[in-house]
């Protein structure tokens, strides 16, 4: 059986799509030799940004290029108009859901998750219950995975509701492609991304401490410049015009978090903080950490500082969760889902863990907390030894793993040596939630590089493409 | 039961200190078990940087050392009236779930031991069967200062038979919970009868049963506490209800002096 996948731009026996006619009108006018010079003028203007990406497990080249497509991907003003409306809706109850979890916990009294399923979650911070942050926003910044199959086909993959990454890459995607094609913008009419730094910190002030009167100060708390996203920590900071600082930057002053200066200590009230939950706090986590603030966790239940993300937003982006979000958002939202899950089998549970186990060859397993395509087994391409292997982990480790179908990921064509070539990708939007949720309209659009290949994570070979939402 | 408390907590440094932060759960709050009628928190040496009540309903402050100080002292001193309701606190409050003290943590780990001493409870009813459990540790935990320190686990002090108020309190919570009892820790002061000045201050443990609610014992006085205990902070283990717990910079050498006295 032969997958056919969704091509984007020109389905299988069909013309071009009509999101992509202008485009494709542009296309035939071009001289392949000068747009092959262009993807090489692409790659120095990366070099020259230096936006690299450490990969895990590489030796050599702590950090290298992740490699981008000319060739945009297209949506439509009605596309895109779905996927925010079904993104909204999703990111409601995900908000609504932490609440819930760090208070009367309806949803497990109720019975439709699993107590078990909260309980025995590290992700779930006890530190954290009776908190309400400002506006009642827990996850301020989010990223969330969307594949699609289909025509209307739209699926959501994950939720990352604690620290997604790649913001950087949409708008330096966009940055580029209007360097090299700006007669392309001129004739096709494609919405902004550029001010998503400016939308981030105007996010991020409104949900300043209540009790705090004048501008607030923000800040970025990076982990350092070993950690992988240290391009994107420090390019944000930079974008939004604020202080990007390190935890031994910071301590506790006069009832506030507060960052060394020239002139002393200076206050911060909302910290944008891309360093994990355990790191963040010595006196009340991990005690080794040197990349958190002591005593932050004090000043942020007294009220006195934001933290975005909220530590212990990760128990709504758990993929054991995940399987339950149509329900989730039911329960918060009393309606259905808008954007449909991908069916998921839960490991946990012994008959599904029978079938997981006899059906390998068609799924996809994921452990519950991995991230980056790391850990996984994708059934289809593995080996029968690569399987055997993957079943016993699974057996020893149950709870650990969900399954799901190997789904036939649309493709985009990408530019190769012969011209156009299909590949599958997915989308990454990116959310930001204060009094109100605003979504800017594209987002990252990861490619798989290898001819049939499912994996787009960037660890795993994956490149990126700029993301257009027409403006029609 | 009405209870004049005080409690000194003096830290000293042989070298100036560049920064430590001190958390401080020394303010008792009211209940069934009793009502504060006036309490004071004074800080010398420190400035108070945060006040809160935190994931167990605890009143927690967080305090700086000042730069090149050498020297904290910590005075909570007030009233509290006590009743004896012969031990049962009540029913569940708070937004902490109940399933939380159900977990064991990394002080109150079952090993082989307390599985065992588990076990070795014999038949009745649940608060028959608590009551066992606290009269067994009391026999095979000797009360013995010194012999164990804050990082002690459950296993380890019951292993070694021997351990103070904390370790009791500790063998008690994990060995309720390999029986299905949620339990907690509680810290707090004891007046004992025949003096003044108290050499520490205590602690003791509570299971939740079904119909009661919370009810307090206290292995390391083989009884369910009365109008002599006074709460201060309640969490899964020591770490989570410590009275003063702190991290700071800087290689001086610590020296502890603590004074506290309960009288009537």
């Amino acid at each position: 059986m032969r997958l056919v996948a969704f091509d984007e731009m020109q389905p299988e026996k069909s013309g071009i799509r009509h999101s992509y006619s202008a485009y494709d009108r542009w296309w035939q006018q071009q001289d392949p030799a000068r747009l092959s010079e262009k993807m090489r003028d692409a790659e120095r203007v990366f070099r020259k940004t230096g936006i690299t990406f450490a990969v895990y497990g590489e030796e050599e080249a702590a950090e290298r290029l992740i490699p981008f497509d000319i060739v945009p991907r297209i949506l439509s003003g009605a596309e895109w108009r779905r996927l925010t409306q079904g993104i909204e809706q999703r990111v409601q109850a995900l908000n609504a859901f932490l609440d819930d979890i760090y208070h009367r916990q309806e949803i497990l009294r109720a019975g439709r998750i699993p107590k078990r399923l909260i309980a025995d979650n590290d992700a779930f911070l006890p530190e954290m219950i009776g908190v309400r942050p400002p506006a009642g926003v827990y996850t301020h910044i989010i990223g969330t995975d969307i594949v699609r199959t289909g025509e209307n086909e739209f699926f959501v993959l994950e939720d990352n509701a604690r620290t997604p990454s790649g913001v950087s890459y949409m708008l330096e995607n966009r940055e580029t492609m209007m360097q090299l094609f700006p007669e392309l913008f001129q004739k096709i009419r494609v919405r902004p991304v550029e001010n998503y730094p400016q939308l981030l910190r105007q996010s991020l002030a409104a949900v300043r401490p209540e009790n705090l009167r004048g501008t607030p100060t923000i800040a970025v708390l990076t982990p350092g410049s070993y950690n992988s996203a240290y391009f994107e920590h420090a390019f944000l900071a930079d974008q939004m015009g604020v202080e990007l600082v390190e935890g031994h930057d910071l301590r506790v002053v006069d009832g506030h978090v507060a960052m060394r200066t020239t002139e002393g200590y200076k206050q911060i009230d909302v910290l944008y903080r891309r360093v994990d939950d355990s790191f963040l706090d010595p006196l009340t986590f991990r005690p080794d950490s040197a990349l958190g603030v002591p005593g932050i966790m004090d000043v942020y239940r007294a009220g006195n500082i934001t933290i975005a993300n909220a530590p212990g937003t990760g128990i709504a982006d758990d993929k054991a969760i995940y399987s339950y979000m149509p329900d989730i958002i039911e329960f918060y939202t009393g309606r259905k889902a808008i954007l449909q899950n991908i069916q998921t089998f839960r490991c946990s549970e012994p008959d599904t863990l029978k079938y997981v186990q006899e059906n390998l060859k068609d799924l996809v397993v994921k452990e519950v907390h991995g991230s980056g395509g790391y850990g996984m087994l994708v059934g289809p391409t593995a080996t029968k030894k690569e399987r055997e292997t993957f079943s016993k982990k699974l057996a020893a480790n149950p709870s650990n793993y969900i399954a799901q179908p190997t789904l036939s990921l649309s493709t985009c064509p990408i530019m190769t040596e012969a011209g156009l070539s299909p590949r599958h990708v997915d989308l990454r939007p990116f959310v930001l939630v204060s009094d109100k949720i605003q979504i800017v309209p594209g987002g990252l659009t990861r490619v798989a590089l290898k001819e049939g290949s499912l994996v787009v994570n960037s660890s795993q070979g994956g490149g990126t493409k700029d993301t257009w939402v027409l403006d029609d | 039961m009405r209870l004049k408390i005080s409690h000194r907590t003096e830290y000293s440094y042989d070298a100036p200190l560049q920064y430590a932060l001190q958390r401080l759960r020394l303010v008792p709050r009211g209940g069934k078990t009793q009502t504060v009628h006036s309490w004071s928190l004074k800080v010398e040496g420190a400035t108070e940087e945060a006040r809160f009540v935190d994931h167990f309903e605890n009143d927690t402050r967080l305090v700086s050392m000042a730069d090149d100080s050498t020297r904290i002292s910590i005075d909570a001193w007030g009233e509290v009236e006590t009743f004896d309701t012969a031990g049962v606190f009540g029913e569940h409050r708070g937004f902490a779930p109940l399933w939380l003290f159900e977990h064991e943590t990394d002080l109150t780990t079952p090993g082989e031991g307390i599985r065992e001493l588990a076990h070795s409870v014999g038949q009745g009813s649940e608060l028959d069967r608590l009551h066992q459990l606290m009269h067994i540790i009391g026999v095979r935990v000797a009360y013995t200062i010194g012999a164990t320190h804050a990082g002690t686990t459950a296993e380890q002090a019951l292993t070694q038979g021997s351990g103070v108020c904390q370790d009791h309190a500790h063998v008690f919570a994990a060995a309720a919970r390999v029986l299905g009892f949620p339990a907690r820790y509680v810290s707090g002061y004891l007046m004992l009868n025949d003096t003044v000045d108290q050499a520490a201050s205590h602690a003791w443990a509570e299971a939740h049963v079904p119909g009661l609610g919370w009810v307090a014992f206290d292995p390391s006085n083989g009884i369910s506490p009365d109008e002599r205990y006074v709460r201060m902070a309640v969490g899964r283990d020591y770490r989570d209800a410590m009275p003063v717990s702190g991290i700071r910079l800087g290689w001086a050498e610590e020296q502890l002096a603590v004074a506290i006295t309960v009288e009537q």
